[in-house]
């Protein structure tokens, strides 16, 4: 009887909800661009109406090609993951990744030979720049972050992730996000605040994408079947909450019209120095680094096939991180005309730092105890315990150049970039490279990746990049730092500015080298990547099947 | 009960793990921040800090988007050499209407801090068109196109607006004169500009590119470039005034 009545097929309110709030965004966007104060704001505009009008034909298709009933929570007892939205993200972070390290291979080449600049406005090292650092914190990072985080929280909860629509708006509107900031910059539309340059409208949008990605995060988390939030969880938690809040903080401003792509902060002078760098520090506290501890607390010990090294080390860890991290900012302000005692706690909290910090790096290396011989054998597991090393070595030197004296010298020079792509390139790009190469062959139900081989090439073509570019940039850093100061005899300062300058060359010149050994490394990844895919041996069984369960040492 | 167990509250509910997140979070950044708003030595009390005039500001705006930040600070800091290289160190009370605050993180390019009337407008003119023509070394981009475009000055007055909602002291007839206080400011002689300085002290009226037929992107950059660091007069300045 029941089987008689077919299940009458009607639109869901989330269909139907945000096919007209995309309709009311695509009319908003047309007017918008028709009044734009410049052509650059119009063509943003645009893009907005056309991606709006996509999204609209998306859901209406979706809809008619769909069963009546939507995809069912489990099958067979079994939890029916979304995995769609991972794989676009998995895919996106390759891509992005080769993109805006080759941007950085540019801007790196520009400071050895200004002629690459191309006189042209949108090629200029003050526009590429922030595409460089958008380009590999934001879309690369950004969506290693969202894949591996609606991963591990469907697989650690044994739930299907929250949502029909709402998934895929997250992924797709971050991802489009990151196209108008991109394209901004390149247009001259900035806010000039280092690693938060979109401007209001971008970042508008970006907050509901940021909640809702909250959400879908938060409501998959409530779903679970199991009675505790796995570790990882807390630390994206963390880091999507805290993001929003800094978000908000150093973004508040007033747009000078609604029709104009400006708009000018609210906070300013000294105030706006600290808010920027309580986010810019916080930004690379909880996306840098909170998101991608995430990663390592998952797929260090699913890939070691070992549990966590201590449960109680990790309590301790999250919880001193978190609150450690906030206080660290006003390191970035050492000797400006931010008040002193605000520059001491900025220190004293950076140095005190050191210990969370390392407290992290020690539960993630010795999760390998008893397993050390994989490291001989799995690349993709010695990228990940490679990638905590550097965390280890990154997060001493953070400390260490927090201390006032030492950033006396530091700052302003190569040795804060050194700093920088120390724990860029050897912590997040390394154990971002490793959760692709897991979830690659997870994700499309391949037995293993397409070649060990070309994995191992990645990591040591990477090293030796990384190696170049740091230690290209202690002794340039270094060496710019005391050049700066130097005193003749006769008490006048030696070295001219532009001598300075001069005496970089060589070492930028090895740091660019360095960086396309880098770029070399990401594209053996993306051909890696495609053949597993494409060519790679299917597994038989299911592939949940086997589950080796993630509990703690205890 | 032991010490661990009691943190099962906060692995067993997310909400409670939430706002456990939010409180620990929240503190460090209150604690910093909070104070700079109300302590009155945040800002020293100087004689001389006035709102940048549209033509300055509208330079600004050019070296924001241009991302000059990216390489040049405009902060000299307390250290011996720094204040000889480019002179006395920055006040917070100078960047107090710049909004974002330029103070920036890298020196690939010197400080600009206290750049203002230490070179020509012609040495900046031939400098952004073509930095090697007078610093051969230098690996600072060109700029050809900035002399070259015409200033966009529709939205100058609201642009002046929005920041005196926000408290900087720009008055009705700052607004209201905001788009010819433009040409006047970039023109060479015109005699509107003792009006000019009267509502903006100090501010410098000339041709700043060479070229007074129309008001371009140099104008305004070279303007703002000029303005950098001259506003306190510290052969006044008590900085005992000021101990914090």
């Amino acid at each position: 009887m029941a089987q008689a009545v077919a299940p009458s097929k009607g639109m869901t309110f989330g269909e139907a909800g945000s096919a007209l709030a995309f309709a009311g965004l695509a009319f908003l966007s047309i007017i918008i661009a028709a009044k734009a104060y410049t052509p650059e704001y119009a063509f943003h505009a645009y893009l907005f109406a056309a991606a709006s009008v996509a999204s609209v034909f998306a859901i209406v298709n979706r809809y008619y090609e769909r069963p009546a009933q939507l995809p069912p929570q489990a099958i067979g007892g079994k939890p029916n993951y979304n995995m769609g939205p991972v794989k676009f993200t998995t895919i996106a972070s390759v891509i992005w990744g080769i993109a805006g390290f080759t941007i950085g291979l540019l801007i790196a080449l520009q400071l050895a030979f200004p002629a690459l600049n191309f006189d042209t406005s949108w090629l200029s090292f003050g526009r590429m720049r922030p595409l460089h650092t958008s380009a590999v914190i934001f879309a690369f990072g950004g969506n290693v972050l969202i894949a591996s985080s609606f991963y591990v929280v469907q697989r650690t909860c044994r739930a299907r992730m929250v949502g029909d629509i709402a998934p895929w708006f997250v992924v797709l509107g971050y991802n489009f996000f990151i196209v108008i900031a991109g394209t901004g910059y390149l247009l001259g539309i900035t806010q000039g605040k280092e690693y938060a340059e979109p401007e209001w409208y971008a970042d508008l949008f970006l907050t509901v994408v940021w909640v809702t990605y909250f959400l879908v995060f938060l409501g998959t988390v409530m779903r679970r079947k199991e009675p505790h939030i796995y570790v990882a969880n807390w630390f994206y938690l963390a880091f999507i909450l805290t993001i929003a809040v800094l978000h908000l903080g150093n973004n508040a401003a007033i747009p000078v019209s609604l029709f104009s792509p400006k708009s000018y902060i609210v906070w300013s002078g000294v105030q706006d120095a600290l808010v920027q760098w309580w986010y810019g520090h916080n930004a690379v506290g909880f996306f840098l680094t909170a998101g991608f501890l995430a990663i390592m607390y998952y797929f260090i010990p699913k890939r070691a096939e070992r549990p966590i090294y201590s449960y109680r080390l990790s309590i301790i860890h999250f919880w001193s991180l978190i609150f450690m991290y906030i206080w660290a900012g006003p390191h970035h302000l050492h000797y400006t005309a931010l008040p002193d005692w605000a520059q001491t706690l900025g220190m004293v909290f950076s140095v005190m730092l050191w210990m969370p910090s390392w407290g992290g790096m020690i539960n993630g290396l010795m999760t390998l105890s008893g397993a050390w011989d994989k490291l001989r054998t799995d690349p993709v597991l010695r990228l990940m315990v490679v990638s905590v090393a550097f965390y280890g070595m990154a997060t001493f030197e953070g400390p260490l150049m927090s201390v006032k004296a030492v950033n006396s010298l530091s700052h302003y020079t190569d040795w804060t970039i050194g700093h920088v792509h120390a724990g860029a390139l050897g912590w997040v790009a390394y154990i971002s490279f490793g959760a692709v190469y897991c979830l690659v062959p997870w994700l499309w139900n391949k037995k293993e990746l397409h070649s060990m081989k070309a994995v191992s090439w990645h990591f040591w073509i990477s090293t030796l990049g990384i190696v170049l570019y740091i230690s290209s940039m202690w002794v340039a850093g270094i060496l710019q730092g005391l050049m700066w100061r130097a005193y003749t005899s006769l008490g006048f300062l030696e070295y001219s500015f532009i001598e300075t300058v001069e005496a970089m060359n060589p070492f930028y010149v090895i740091r660019a080298l360095g960086g396309a050994f880098f770029v070399a490394g990401s594209l053996i990844m993306a051909w890696n990547v495609w053949k597993t895919i494409t060519v790679g041996e299917a597994v038989e069984e299911a592939p949940q099947a086997i589950q080796p369960a993630l509990i703690a040492a205890e | 009960m032991s010490f661990w167990s009691r943190h099962k509250i906060f692995e067993t509910n997310s909400i409670i793990l939430i706002i456990g997140v939010l409180i620990v979070i929240s503190i460090g950044g209150l604690v910093e921040i909070v104070p700079l708003f109300y302590l009155k030595s945040t800002i020293e009390k100087v004689e001389g800090i006035r709102p940048y005039t549209p033509l300055e500001m509208a330079g600004r705006n050019i070296y924001v988007r241009e991302g000059c930040y990216n390489c040049h600070s405009q902060m000299v800091r307390p250290l011996r050499d720094e204040v000889e290289r480019y002179g006395h160190y920055s006040l917070a009370a100078e960047s107090m209407y710049d909004r974002p605050f330029q103070w920036g993180s890298k020196r690939t390019g010197p400080d600009l801090a206290r750049l203002g009337n230490k070179y020509s407008d012609d040495w900046h003119k031939d400098h952004l068109k073509d930095p090697r023509a007078v610093v051969p070394g230098s690996i600072m981009p060109s700029y050809p196109w900035l002399e070259k475009t015409e200033l966009d000055t529709a939205s100058i007055a609201q642009e002046l607006k929005v920041q005196a909602t926000l408290g900087v002291p720009y008055t009705e007839e700052m607004l209201k004169k905001a788009e010819s206080d433009i040409r006047i400011q970039a023109n060479a002689d015109d005699p509107n500009a003792v009006d000019l300085a009267k509502r903006y002290p100090k501010a410098q009226s000339r041709a700043f590119d060479g070229n007074p037929q129309k008001v371009t992107e140099a104008d305004a950059l070279i303007a703002y470039l000029q303005i950098l660091g001259t506003q306190v007069d510290f052969k006044l300045y008590d900085n005992k005034a000021n101990v914090r």
